[in-house]
């Protein structure tokens, strides 16, 4: 029986869906247990992020309360075919909390913004959660056992009466529940003015960036108290900013190499080898503006909200307001793919700007052999791309929509002209129900999805590899 | 608005299909919707984003993102109503000006205050922040020195800057308009505007001009005081 610090291991109800692309899929909705604090339905629930661990066997979350929950992939047994591999919490932990900045006279919240897993080099799994100012290191290790029969102290530890012993016996290791223990073994604090949007772990294991709105830091996992500032773009007048950082990564093979997005829809490629602070970009990646799609609104859509290396380390991906799309690393004029998200909103945009959802930052993801990716949407709808078929498909993240053990179907969202039976209409389009934080399996066809406070995780039951 | 979902009948819908989508985004109360031409949607466009950048910069820890790109947006809004010819006649080249008049003289108490207490606390703030630029620049030996030097630079163009606006007093700014013709509240504008004004019209020969030129200056030094000396609200 799995004993977590905290968590509760919670009943998984299974339901199946299937998928025009020939991938079906089945559901398994993590119910809000009643009685734990932690599961009100509070905005501290809020999921803030989503991420799997390198080999997918853990899936960790963060939230708007600062709490980190990880899930882990139970192994598939021939006993229990039908909860094939399915996830279960394995430890949750308070991993930031508010704090006050005296100085400033300012709260800092203690929201994850972003969780990164290092990749596994002993038994212990590691992880590192950062809020708007505070990248924390932890360290996720498991006990098993406990050793028993200590000479000198009894069972409960109290030390024994000499006069009571009368032979030697040798400490023995006894299975015992499972525990797992968290702790955290780095603090990087004082490194950022503003607030920290992303991380990313480089790939020789050494070393991690930070990126905030203007500057983006360059730390070494061992090193607390310094950091190396790598780009810096606040202008030496801050009348003359237009112009901020909104994510970055590290390229998955060479560890020189890394791009960061801006507010403005570029992408800058940076390698480390040609100056200490590269202010200056490699390369250049950004689509001229459509004359005919020109509005008051072309730079806040065109604000890159997510860019995620490609596993192969050839494209990377991105994401603003309306589009995803697909970038060569070796094509710096224009995206080579380019899909629509939700083009019906384009008429809407003022309203969008209105109540602020033209703000919304959503992230995307790639399946593991590059051939599909996602991206969340309204209504708690989200949506994946075939890059080879071109085929596009839009699902609900929803109890209501998934009947247990019914195949999932795809939504659609009508515009005009014909309308079928449960299509959505563009009106009818629930803005409050945004998927910002979804994430794939690195190996199959196992995705996360983060609708506002509730966590779905979606399996594939027919094919399990990977097209 | 979009916020809430609405299921309406499907003949419903049908008949609203051929509403243009242009107009959609306009409340069925708004005065504009029945002319909906662009100078008119740009004047709220230019008030509703005058009210996003206040909002933006009176919290504690204004998002930099949603700031950057709020300015932007109104920059362009701007430029594209400050050419008179570009304008439909009548109603707009009076509307926006007068716009612009009623959200300056209506919230400058409030702007005048925030930016007042912004630039007592700039420098004081600006020198704390400087704590953690030696730690970041300490690796690579040439960053240190460009790590001093913007915010250096900084603090010294925002000094005279400052002495400037101090010198004059904020209220030297308004002092050429008559705000008692501006008793309005913040947000009756939009009604306000479109009405063609002949009752401003006294006031209003010198105002316009000095408006355009005077909210630039104004959100140039609340982009740059308030986003130099406070970090950036919780990401969205």
């Amino acid at each position: 029986m799995l004993v977590t610090e905290g968590g509760v291991p919670l009943v998984p109800t299974c339901k199946k869906w299937g998928l025009e692309m020939g991938l079906s899929f089945f559901s398994k909705h993590l119910p809000i247990q009643e009685g734990q604090p932690w599961a009100l339905k509070t905005p501290a629930d809020i999921i803030s992020t989503v991420e799997f661990n390198h080999t997918g066997e853990l899936l960790a979350t963060g939230d708007k309360g600062g709490r980190v929950v990880i899930f882990q992939r139970e192994p598939e047994s021939k006993n229990a075919p039908h909860s094939q591999g399915e996830y279960d919490v394995y430890s949750t932990f308070q991993s930031h909390e508010p704090e006050f900045d005296y100085l400033k006279s300012l709260e800092i919240e203690e929201k994850i913004n972003k969780i990164k897993w290092l990749p596994q080099q002993n038994a212990a799994h590691s992880l590192l959660s950062t809020n708007d100012k505070t990248i924390k290191l932890w360290k996720i290790t498991e006990r098993d056992k406990r050793p028993e029969g200590y000479n000198l102290k009894d069972e409960e530890g109290k030390l024994k009466d000499l006069s009571t012993v009368t032979s030697l016996q040798v400490p023995v290791l006894k299975p015992m529940d499972l525990m797992v223990e968290v702790s955290p073994r780095r603090i990087f604090a004082n490194g950022h003015t503003y607030h920290i949007n992303s991380i990313s772990v480089n790939s020789d294991c050494e070393t991690y960036m930070s990126a905030d709105d203007l500057r983006i830091n360059l730390w070494h996992l061992a090193i607390t108290d310094r950091s190396f500032n790598i780009v810096d773009i606040k202008p030496a007048n801050m009348e003359d900013l237009t112009e901020v950082i909104t994510a970055s990564e590290f390229h998955p093979h060479h560890c020189n190499l890394f791009v960061y997005s801006s507010s403005k829809g570029s992408l800058r490629l940076c390698d480390m080898r040609a100056a200490a602070l590269c202010d200056k970009h490699s390369k250049l990646f950004e689509e001229p503006e459509d004359p005919s799609n020109r509005s008051f609104f072309s730079e806040i859509i065109s604000s890159v909200s997510d860019v995620k290396f490609s596993h192969s380390g050839r494209y990377m991906l991105t994401r603003d307001y309306l589009t995803v799309k697909v970038w060569d690393l070796n094509m710096e004029a224009r995206p080579i793919e380019t899909y629509q998200v939700h083009d019906y909103l384009r008429s809407k945009l003022c309203s969008l700007y209105e109540n602020d959802c033209i703000f919304d930052k959503f992230e995307c993801a790639w399946n593991g052999s590059d051939s599909v990716i996602m991206t969340g949407a309204y209504n708690n709808f989200f949506r994946m791309f075939d890059r080879n078929t071109k085929r596009d498909v839009t699902l609900e993240a929803s109890r209501e929509s998934s009947k247990p053990r019914a195949v999932l179907k795809p939504r659609r969202v009508c515009v005009g002209g014909k309308r079928r039976r449960d299509d959505i209409s563009v009106d009818s389009l629930d803005f409050t129900k945004k998927i910002l934080h979804t994430a794939w399996h690195p190996a199959e066809n196992i995705i996360a999805i983060a609708a506002t406070n509730n966590l779905y995780i979606f399996q594939d039951k027919v094919n399990s590899d990977m097209h | 608005m979009l916020s809430k979902g609405l299921k309406r009948k499907r003949e419903e819908e049908e008949e609203k299909e051929p509403l243009a989508v242009d107009a959609w985004w306009l409340d069925p109360g708004h005065a504009s919707v029945a002319q909906a031409p662009p100078a008119v949607a740009s004047s709220s466009l230019f008030d509703l984003s005058v009210l996003k950048l206040h909002h933006s910069l009176q919290q504690s820890e204004p998002d930099l993102r949603h700031l950057v790109l709020v300015v932007n947006t109104l920059r362009r809004i701007q430029a594209s109503m400050a050419p008179a010819a570009a304008l439909p006649p009548v109603p707009s080249p009076p509307a926006a000006p007068s716009v612009a008049d009623n959200l300056l003289a209506s919230s400058d108490a409030a702007l005048s205050a925030s930016m007042a207490s912004l630039l007592e606390d700039l420098s004081h703030i600006e020198g704390l922040s400087q704590a953690p630029q030696p730690l970041a620049d300490e690796g690579p030996p040439g960053r240190s020195i460009g790590g001093a030097a913007p915010s250096l630079g900084a603090l010294d163009l925002l000094g005279p800057a400052t002495g400037c606006l101090l010198d004059d007093g904020l209220e030297g700014l308004f002092e050429d308009i008559d705000t008692s013709m501006y008793d309005n509240e913040l947000w009756a504008p939009a009604s306000e505007g479109l009405k063609p004004g002949p009752e401003d019209g006294p006031g209003k020969e010198e105002a316009p001009e000095l408006d355009e030129a005077e909210l630039d200056y104004l959100m140039d030094v609340l982009v740059g005081t308030q986003a130099l000396e406070r970090p950036p609200g919780p990401g969205r």
